[in-house]
């Protein structure tokens, strides 16, 4: 089943939480809506289940307009964010509950119920009220009940959000897992992009009402389209500079930026991934930065180093592989020099850091 | 929620889903009738028989009959005495329940709530069968000249009971949520028991304490029952003003009995502002 | 071992519940109890199961109970209006509904009596109707409504507020209309709080004896409740005949307390 959406406005009151918002979902998708608290990807999901009426826009499923249609004729799967599990039910009841109100056959309620309890591993908590699961549970049952009627879609909103970090890494893969043995049509909501990236097929990046970006995961994290998606999708270091003839120039590192070529310079702005700066050593042709070690933290995966230009005034985040970090062997006060490896340039908007 | 205090994201939160518009005006509709039947048409049938003789007539029934007027008098006496002796039960009550853990502490918590479950007329037969000229404290009460049944004394004890869950009951959730932290600190900054008390406890039960005084306060006035077994009913002497209504109203003076009922309401109606101002009071010094 | 408390008070505060609580609550029932039952059990059973005894516990029971539905009812309604809707004068309907509770019980049995009978306000519509509102048992019943108005309303009140909106949008994107969602998730969530409400208004009609008095004409056999025949034979000097009239209310009065504590736990159950 693939969702369209176009043109789609909401207000609450003087807040415009979508404004004029189109997307395709295709069928068998596993999509993140992904942004930070404000930025209105929950009201799209929601307008998407018909919890929410969109002032003005479209929304079909598969080619059908369902704008002014019912949530309870939608036949969707929704996911709260808290579950919203009836607590005077117990599991059992709470994902036979939509079974029950379609009047579905005792014994086809029975069989699709246990089948379910299976998929989501909760054999034999059938019996338990929702209080006495733990956060994963309840998880897992919510996820059950939205998909005992065979809806058309999948809805989560922050599935994972209300769960420590350990369940929700597990429950992550486990989500992509079952999208993939079902393939049903899946959007859900996130604010972690690592979450996102790791479980969708696609990814929206959504700031104050808008789609920033869309795509794979990998083209929105090598080619973000804005100063906010890079800046929203990790860490990054920030430099102000100057644009001219097709170069930016911050500090003494030049940047080629083929995009502008006029002879008149005007700001822009540099942003540097830390996993992709390099440091050395040796000053090298001229082009490299001299930087002192400011604090190294070798404790994880990757190694923290926290670098000061002393002519520019700049300090700079760089993250380095253990290897690189032995064979360099840095310590506080050393003088080294630091080599972006990727720069990207974007002329001063309205976005500031 | 006020709307100028609405952030981007509260502005969000969303009302659960609702029922059509002519099934929202019909429920509305049938509550305010509701009301109307059971509560607001009473009211104004009591002061409308008040003041059926005008109000010269009205304020003769209230001041010109001497027996009714010392009900009046005794009503003001006894509810206010009955009011104090419960402020300081429950303030000791909730003190020791909320405070200290002590074998049998939930048996008691339950305990204090139990003269809600009495009848008033039980509760008077009670203290009618303890302090009655027959009852177990008869004749030393007799030795000593002191009478209770049948005079003021026992309607403050009667009103007492009816009203003794009253202050507890508003103060012990309170001191639950505030907890002892506060008063653990200014124990350790050198603070004795009166002074941890009146600095640091009162203040923070206050409003609590001011909301069981008008509730009990109410119910003391309004007290019927229990002193009406306790009374002995001497006009003069034991009627309290709920008592006169009954005599009144027995003896056919219905706008006599109107009037005192009037005054009653009145009281009522007071309980009831005054209990929306603290409400409201409290929420604005507590912002959620 | 005793450990020490820091907090001071305890002694006073102990010493102080307890001897209220002594003088009137444990003596007093211990009064009660040992006057009862210095009757023989043949004498006790003569005394608390008269014919007229039995019609009176069976009017007090009757009346209370029906009253208790009555107000389930209304006090759904009007919490449901008073959380979900607005409408000008929401916030002073909210504030009428203590009024039962704050209106002295005498008051409300005359302005009741007084508004039932033949003449009165309503009476003169309704007693022609053939609703007789006063000196009957639909005007205890009535009375008792109102005596316990509160309880439901405002045992309802707090949990209808608290509901999460997700559950009803659970509902519905699960595909139940509103009546269905009314019916299978709303009514059950507040059920415990129902059912609190119900034994509330309940035990408070059962020792109700103010309103009653003066709207039910007080007729044994027809429209005497206990309290009334207890305060009947008190003023026949018949004192351990009233004492075990009383035991038996105070029995059934206790029997509801325990019944709603009980529910009180039973509700809970699903926060296990």
């Amino acid at each position: 089943m693939s969702i369209h959406i176009a043109n789609v406005t909401k207000r609450f009151g003087e807040f415009t939480a979508l404004d004029k918002v189109s997307l395709d979902v295709p069928s068998g998708d596993l999509l993140a809506l992904l942004g930070p608290s404000g930025s209105g990807k929950t009201t799209l999901l929601r307008i998407i289940a018909g919890l929410e009426h969109a002032d003005d826009g479209v929304v079909r499923y598969e080619g059908e307009d369902v704008t002014n249609k019912a949530p309870k004729d939608r036949e969707v799967g929704f996911v709260f964010q808290h579950y919203a599990l009836f607590r005077h039910m117990s599991v059992f009841e709470n994902v036979a509950f939509g079974l029950r109100i379609r009047n579905t056959p005792k014994a086809e309620v029975n069989a699709r119920v246990k089948e379910l309890l299976h998929l989501v591993r909760l054999e034999g908590l059938g019996s338990r009220y929702p209080a006495q699961l733990s956060g994963g549970q309840r998880q897992r049952v919510a996820l059950a009940r939205a998909l005992a009627v065979r809806p058309r879609m999948l809805l989560l909103d922050e599935p994972f959000g209300a769960l420590d970090a350990k369940v929700r890494q597990e429950l992550r893969q486990w989500l992509r897992q079952l999208h993939d043995e079902m393939h049903v049509t899946t959007v859900f909501v996130t604010h972690d992009q690592e979450e996102a990236f790791e479980v969708a097929d696609h990814v929206v990046v959504m700031r104050a009402g808008k789609i920033e970006q869309a795509g794979s995961p990998q083209d929105v994290f090598d080619h973000p389209a804005s100063p906010f998606v890079m800046d929203f999708l990790g860490q990054v270091n920030v430099f102000h500079g100057r644009l001219q003839d097709g170069q930016m120039h911050v500090g003494n590192i030049a940047v080629n930026y083929p995009e502008y070529t006029h002879a008149e310079s005007r700001d822009a702005t540099a942003y540097i991934r830390p996993h992709e700066v390099e440091l050395e050593r040796l000053p090298g042709d001229g082009t490299r930065l001299p930087v002192k070690v400011l604090h190294v933290n070798p404790a994880g995966a990757v190694t923290r180093v926290r670098v000061l230009s002393e002519a520019f005034g700049w300090s700079l985040n760089v993250e380095l592989r253990p290897e690189r970090y032995a064979e360099l062997a840095l310590r506080p006060g050393d003088q080294v020099f630091a080599v972006p490896k990727r720069v990207r340039v974007f002329m001063s908007d309205d976005y500031a850091i | 929620m006020q709307p100028n205090s609405m952030t981007p994201h509260s502005a969000i939160r969303r009302g659960p889903p609702t029922e059509p518009l002519w099934v929202q005006r019909l429920l509305i509709a049938a509550a305010v009738l509701v009301l109307t039947v059971l509560i607001i048409v009473p009211v104004i049938n009591i002061f409308a028989y008040a003041l059926q003789d005008g109000v010269g007539a009205y304020w003769k029934h209230l001041t010109g009959d001497a027996d009714t007027w010392h009900a009046i008098k005794l009503t003001l006496f006894v509810a206010p005495i009955a009011v104090v002796l419960n402020v300081l039960f429950g303030i000791a009550a909730a003190w020791l329940l909320t405070r200290f853990s002590f074998p049998g502490r939930t048996l008691l918590t339950s305990l204090i709530d139990l003269p809600f479950a009495v009848s008033p007329v039980v509760a008077g037969l009670m203290l009618v069968l303890l302090f009655g000229a027959k009852g177990w404290f008869g004749p030393y009460l007799q030795a000593a000249n002191m009478k209770i049944i049948f005079a003021t004394p026992g309607l403050v004890l009667a009103t007492m009971f009816v009203t003794l869950p009253f202050v507890a009951r508003e103060l012990i959730p309170v001191m639950q949520a505030i907890g002892p932290d506060e008063e653990l600190a200014a124990i350790t900054l050198g603070a004795n028991g009166w002074q941890m008390f009146w600095r640091v406890t009162l203040p923070n039960i206050k409003w609590g304490l001011l909301y069981g005084v008008i509730l009990c306060n109410g119910r003391a006035m309004g007290e019927f029952g229990a002193v009406y077994v306790v009374s002995g009913h001497i006009a003069g002497q034991t009627d309290t003003m709920p008592l006169r209504v009954e005599k009144l109203f027995q003896d056919f003076n219905l706008p006599a009995s109107f009037a005192v009922a009037s005054l009653l309401t009145l009281l009522s109606l007071v309980t009831i502002v005054l209990k929306v101002i603290l409400e409201n009071w409290k929420d604005v010094e507590v912002p959620e | 071992m005793k450990r020490k408390r820091i907090l001071p008070g305890y002694n006073l505060t102990l010493g102080y519940t307890m001897a209220v609580l002594s003088l009137m609550l444990f003596l007093p029932l211990a009064a009660l109890i040992l006057r009862a039952t210095s009757l023989g059990p043949k004498e006790f059973v003569a005394a608390v199961w008269t014919e007229r005894a039995r019609a009176a516990y069976l009017l007090t029971v009757g009346t209370s109970f029906a009253a208790a539905i009555v107000d389930t009812v209304l006090g759904l309604l009007l919490a449901w209006v008073l959380v979900r809707y607005e409408f000008p004068g929401k916030r002073i309907c909210d504030s009428l509904i203590d009024l039962p509770f704050a209106l002295p019980t005498a008051v409300a049995g005359l302005v009741y009596s007084n508004l039932y009978v033949e003449k009165g306000w309503f009476g003169r519509y309704l007693v022609p109707l053939g609703f007789q509102g006063a000196y009957s048992q639909t005007a205890i019943v009535l009375v008792l409504a109102f005596i316990g108005l509160p309880f439901v309303v405002r045992t309802v009140q707090p949990v209808l507020e608290s509901l999460d909106a997700d559950i009803e949008e659970a509902a519905e994107s699960l595909g139940a209309s509103r009546w269905q969602t009314f019916w299978k998730v709303i009514i059950p969530a507040l059920q415990p709080a129902l059912i609190t409400g119900f034994a509330l208004t309940f035990a408070r009609g059962l020792g109700e004896y103010g309103s009653v008095v003066f709207v039910s004409g007080n007729m044994p056999f027809k429209t005497e409740i206990a309290a009334v025949l207890v305060v009947s034979r008190l003023e026949e000097f018949a004192y351990t005949e009233a004492t075990a009239i009383a035991l038996v209310l105070l029995a059934g009065s206790f029997a509801m307390l325990a019944a709603i504590n009980g529910l009180e736990w039973w509700s809970r159950r699903y926060a296990a």
